[in-house]
């Protein structure tokens, strides 16, 4: 191996699915070896019965529709938010300063911490589901979709101005432009963090969703329900990065020349 | 003042806290000049023409544009600059559309002018190529087709070929002037390659180390359409000769002073 020199895509697919192999056949040796008690740790083949038990018999598939309805819901209303006050941030300066030090501040505050809280203002209801993830990604988006924005090459300012651009004009056709690619990157990252997010909300005070199924579960030592959850979490993350990707190379075709 | 003077350079003056990098000057610019601007590295030329461009903000003096104030950057100033600035995201075609779009001419009249400026330059099969796909010297000619496109009342060229190896930057040199004897365009060229300077320009004018102003500024008599061949004539290499001289003095006074502000720090 030889530093930053590529591999072929081939074998690049072939590592990346062999360490799943790897990690399922360490887990299945200590279940079925009897290493670790089936009360901790439930075996790969239980967890796949029991999770097929869930989405045929118990509604499960609800439950992850819920969630991924309160991720989107909760992710697209700070995304909407977060863009045009990120652009502003990032293009005019006494609006970086009015707002950047409580952004920081603001983005600082755990959103799980704000659970109880939200309770007693919005109850155990949908609202309080989404405020968690607002909280939790709107602030980070903001800072980062500020300073992408605020990147941009000042050659590329200037010749625009040369070529007679309005300040409007900047921003619509240069800035934001400019800086699509990168914050398509930020939020595929912040929808990420969402996802935890939603689960902690779901932990406490639900009565649906995959974080619901999970505390249920714990109170019946039922781990392989657990771990099939968990594993249904990381299979959507999963997903939705590799659409984010997707979309990207689509939309952005210049962004990943010379790369 | 003389009529005919489009551009009017009058006791501009820059400072940067406490250096001055340029110094009182003037500069006039008539219709269809190609004045090149030579100098050391650090004289203040490309300060110089960025107030020009309104890029930057001269501490004294004015600039006068058919006798109106220059208060900050136009479409009526194009300009080329040194490193590659062309819109990473759009085409090479919609980079030279962008300020005829700007201006919201109908696209198809904007397809039209920019498609007749791609083949000027030579670029006619590139058009929906990205400017990473291109070599520097084809984004260069992109970037002047997307300044001359505007269709501006001056270009202004900073060091535009600077980054290119030698054999591109002589035929973009070709290149430029062919245009240029084509459009009579009025332009202000800054470069410190001294051949670019006497074989571009109808006017050179040398411009002295920190503080800038200008020292010298000479016609260049050389008959147009000018082609490569022109570089060896006695004419060429008399003018060449005598601006070597100029230039060589004035990077040798620059590095006596970062000597003697360094012994002095010392």
């Amino acid at each position: 191996m030889k530093p930053l020199t590529p591999v072929a895509p081939g074998v690049r697919v072939a590592l990346g699915v062999s360490f799943f192999v790897l990690f399922v056949a360490v887990w299945a040796a200590a279940t079925f070896g009897g290493f670790v008690s089936k009360t901790f740790l439930a075996d790969p083949l239980t967890m796949v019965k029991s999770g097929h038990t869930l989405l045929t018999e118990m509604g499960f598939g609800w439950d992850i529709a819920w969630t991924v309805w309160r991720v989107l819901g909760g992710f697209l209303i700070a995304a909407a938010l977060a863009l045009p006050l990120g652009v502003l941030m990032g293009a005019y300066k006494p609006v970086e300063a009015f707002f950047e030090p409580f952004v920081s501040f603001a983005r600082y505050l755990p959103a799980s911490a704000f659970i109880p809280l939200l309770i007693l203002w919005a109850g155990i209801g949908e609202a309080q589901k989404l405020a968690v993830i607002f909280i939790g990604s709107f602030f980070q988006l903001v800072l980062m979709i500020a300073v992408t924005v605020g990147n941009t090459r000042r050659d590329l300012v200037e010749a625009a101005y040369t070529l007679g651009v309005s300040d409007r004009g900047l921003i619509r056709r240069v800035l934001i432009p400019g800086a699509a690619p990168e914050i398509a990157e930020t939020l595929r990252m912040v929808l990420g963090w969402a996802w935890t997010y939603v689960i902690v909300a779901e932990l406490i005070g639900a009565s649906t969703g995959i974080g619901h199924m999970i505390t249920d579960s714990q109170a019946l030592l039922a781990t392989d329900q657990i771990i099939f959850g968990i594993i249904v979490i990381g299979l959507i993350g999963l997903c939705s990065d590799l659409l984010f990707k997707w979309a990207n190379r689509r939309f952005f075709p210049w962004a990943q020349l010379g790369k | 003042m003389n009529g005919n003077n489009i551009l009017q350079v009058r006791g501009v003056e820059r400072r940067f806290d406490t250096t001055l990098a340029l110094q009182a000057t003037d500069l006039d610019v008539a219709e269809n000049d190609f004045i090149t601007i030579l100098g050391p590295s650090g004289c203040g030329k490309s300060t110089l023409l960025r107030i020009v461009a309104g890029l930057d903000r001269q501490t004294a003096g004015e600039v006068l544009l058919d006798g109106r104030r220059i208060e900050g950057p136009g479409a009526d100033r194009g300009m080329v600059f040194q490193s590659y600035t062309l819109f990473p995201w759009l085409t090479v075609l919609d980079n030279v559309c962008f300020g005829l779009r700007e201006r919201g001419w109908p696209r198809a009249r904007q397809l039209e002018t920019a498609h007749g400026f791609l083949a000027k330059v030579g670029l006619k099969g590139f058009a929906n190529h990205y400017p990473k796909q291109l070599s520097g010297g084809m984004q260069q000619r992109t970037a002047l087709a997307r300044a001359l496109a505007n269709d501006p009342r001056m270009l202004l060229m900073d060091e535009p070929f600077g980054a290119l190896d030698h054999q591109t930057r002589e035929l973009m040199q070709e290149l430029l002037l062919g245009i240029w004897e084509a459009q009579a365009k009025t332009v202000l060229f800054v470069t410190h390659d001294i051949d670019e300077a006497v074989f571009m320009g109808n006017r050179v004018v040398v411009m002295s180390a920190r503080p800038g102003r200008i020292k010298l500024d000479r016609r260049v008599e050389l008959p147009h359409p000018r082609s490569y061949a022109v570089k060896t004539t006695p004419t060429f290499m008399a003018l060449k000769a005598e601006l070597t001289e100029a230039v060589r003095a004035e990077v040798l006074a620059a590095q006596a002073a970062t000597q003697a502000a360094s012994e002095a720090a010392a």
